[in-house]
């Protein structure tokens, strides 16, 4: 992403909406600049930021004309008054930061937008985590940190040497040019992305054993790690069998994804049907 | 969808907070077209008081603004969510999502939306109890579970936890802690209403999982230090 010199107007808006603290007000030109080392390319400034499109000229005189009398002109906070984000044109490696970071670009390797999976999301048509095994996603970056693919290449080859599967269907795989070592693509190792899902299958009795290797490869790491894990339930709905084992590691479950299994191998048809009645459906 | 999963916050956090979304499956598992049941999955979100409702693609119910004039700056901008506009620009198959900010109205849909037999995963992103209690409602049994360990070395007592979980209820990372921060400073200054702060902030959700109920609350508490 770069700031137009000719339109930014130094209002400071986009350093606060910036997700990696990469924009700041270059105080030699009074203009808003981009650290592009920093930059993951998210796009959140420029799609997220409201566009007022006034001209820059008649802002920076009533701004300066403003601050004469003590007073300040200050567009809403979410606001970039004359437009001036501007898109860079992409090219490889940096393209790789966009794809992990901005949600609305759908990943080649997936078919999902942003960084995402399907993980248990679908598991009643995709069978992804089957019965006695459990699905890890391993985030890294989240909250307002970023990652390097050298970090996440420390925890993929840590659980590559255990044997694990890693997961074939995942952006993150996708960059790997060696995925039985865990190894990532020399070229792409120092790009910087906002968050990046690793994603593992393991059979239940290895739950213990990842966490603490997870454990032992995030303190190695400058960024922050989130873990999420995924489990068939049991006929009757109950999951009896991976959360006794994580509140024994100390885990306190608290929030989670449940998917209701309402997923067919037809989708209805709506084509040519009249919606019917909250009461109709509910009682047919 | 991890991003609708990993939300800052005690359980008691989320009692307001039910984030439900339908998706199908990739690489051709399922037969017929899934954007008619898509859309309507949204259609029918909107009889139960959803807070928010979006695609994946297009976003939420509250978006940027985009002045063609400069006069428009002298206007008020929109704080209240336009779902139809979501429901027309609905797209391409992607995740659409419905948040739901009481448990009357989350289980009413859920219980709907079993009944409608679309054929799309369908997913709640909430607390176990809350989605237990929505599964219930609807007689069913739930298939998977995914579940959230929650940030690694964050506990639930940390000084900026409220500008947390403002930001993380964008699972993409969107919303900046920055500006959730000064969200929360406006308010505290009075220099903004906790309306206008909760749309700024969910103007750069770009899937529509940000739930403005759930941010009011949590930036009216830290106006008063309620922790």
């Amino acid at each position: 992403m770069k700031i137009s010199e000719e339109k930014c107007v130094g209002c400071g808006n986009c350093t606060y909406a910036c997700t990696m603290g990469a924009i700041y007000i270059d105080p030699k030109t009074r203009k808003a600049t981009v650290n592009s080392d920093e930059c993951v390319e998210c796009y959140a400034c420029y799609n997220g930021l409201s566009k007022e499109h006034l001209p820059p000229k008649t802002v920076r005189f009533t701004r300066r004309m403003m601050s004469k009398l003590w007073l300040r002109f200050e567009p809403d906070p979410d606001i970039c008054p004359t437009d001036a984000l501007v898109p860079d044109e992409l090219s490889w490696p940096r393209v790789v930061r966009r794809a992990f970071s901005d949600p609305r670009v759908p990943h080649e390797s997936t078919g999902v937008t942003g960084r995402g999976t399907e993980e248990v999301k679908t598991n009643e048509i995709s069978n992804r985590i089957a019965v006695g095994m459990v699905g890890f996603t391993i985030e890294f970056g989240r909250p307002g940190v970023g990652v390097r693919f050298y970090q996440i290449q420390e925890m993929s080859m840590a659980l590559a040497a255990l044997g694990v599967k890693i997961q074939p269907k995942n952006p993150v795989t996708a960059m790997m040019s060696d995925v039985e070592t865990g190894k990532i693509r020399d070229d792409i190792l120092n790009e910087k992305v906002l968050s990046a899902i690793l994603e593992i299958t393991v059979p239940v009795e290895r739950t213990e054993e990842i966490i603490r290797t997870v454990w032992a490869v995030e303190k190695k790491i400058d960024t922050i790690v989130v873990l999420g894990v995924g489990t068939r339930c049991d006929e009757d709905g109950e999951e009896r069998v991976v959360a006794p084992i994580l509140e024994s590691l100390g885990y306190t479950l608290k929030r989670a994804k449940t998917n209701l299994g309402l997923g067919k191998l037809q989708i209805r048809e709506l084509s040519n049907e009249t919606p019917v009645s909250a009461k109709e459906a509910v009682t047919a | 969808m991890t991003n609708t999963l990993h939300r800052y916050g005690t359980a008691e956090s989320f009692k307001d907070d039910y984030v439900i979304f339908a998706l199908p499956a990739k690489g051709g598992a399922q037969k017929g077209d899934p954007k008619p049941a898509l859309k309507r999955f949204l259609e029918i979100a909107l009889e139960y008081n959803p807070v928010n409702i979006g695609d994946a693609m297009n976003g939420g119910a509250t978006r940027p603004t985009e002045h063609t004039h400069a006069l428009e700056h002298f206007a008020k901008r929109p704080t209240k969510p336009d779902f139809q506009q979501v429901i027309d620009g609905a797209g391409d198959p992607t995740t659409f999502s419905a948040v739901f900010a009481t448990r009357e109205d989350a289980e009413a849909f859920v219980t709907r939306i079993v009944a409608e037999d679309l054929g799309l995963s369908i997913n709640i992103s909430s607390s176990i109890a809350n989605a237990l209690g929505c599964c219930k409602a609807a007689g069913i049994t739930r298939h998977s579970v995914g579940y959230s360990l929650g940030f690694e070395g964050i506990q639930d007592n940390v000084p900026n936890r409220h500008v947390l979980s403002l930001s993380t209820m964008c699972g993409h990372g969107m919303i900046s802690q920055s500006l959730a921060k000064k969200m929360i400073d406006m308010v505290k200054e009075n220099r903004l209403s906790p309306d206008k702060a909760t749309a700024s902030l969910s103007r750069f959700c770009s899937c529509g999982i940000f739930n403005p109920v759930r941010a009011k609350r949590i930036i009216e508490e830290a106006r008063g230090k309620i922790f």
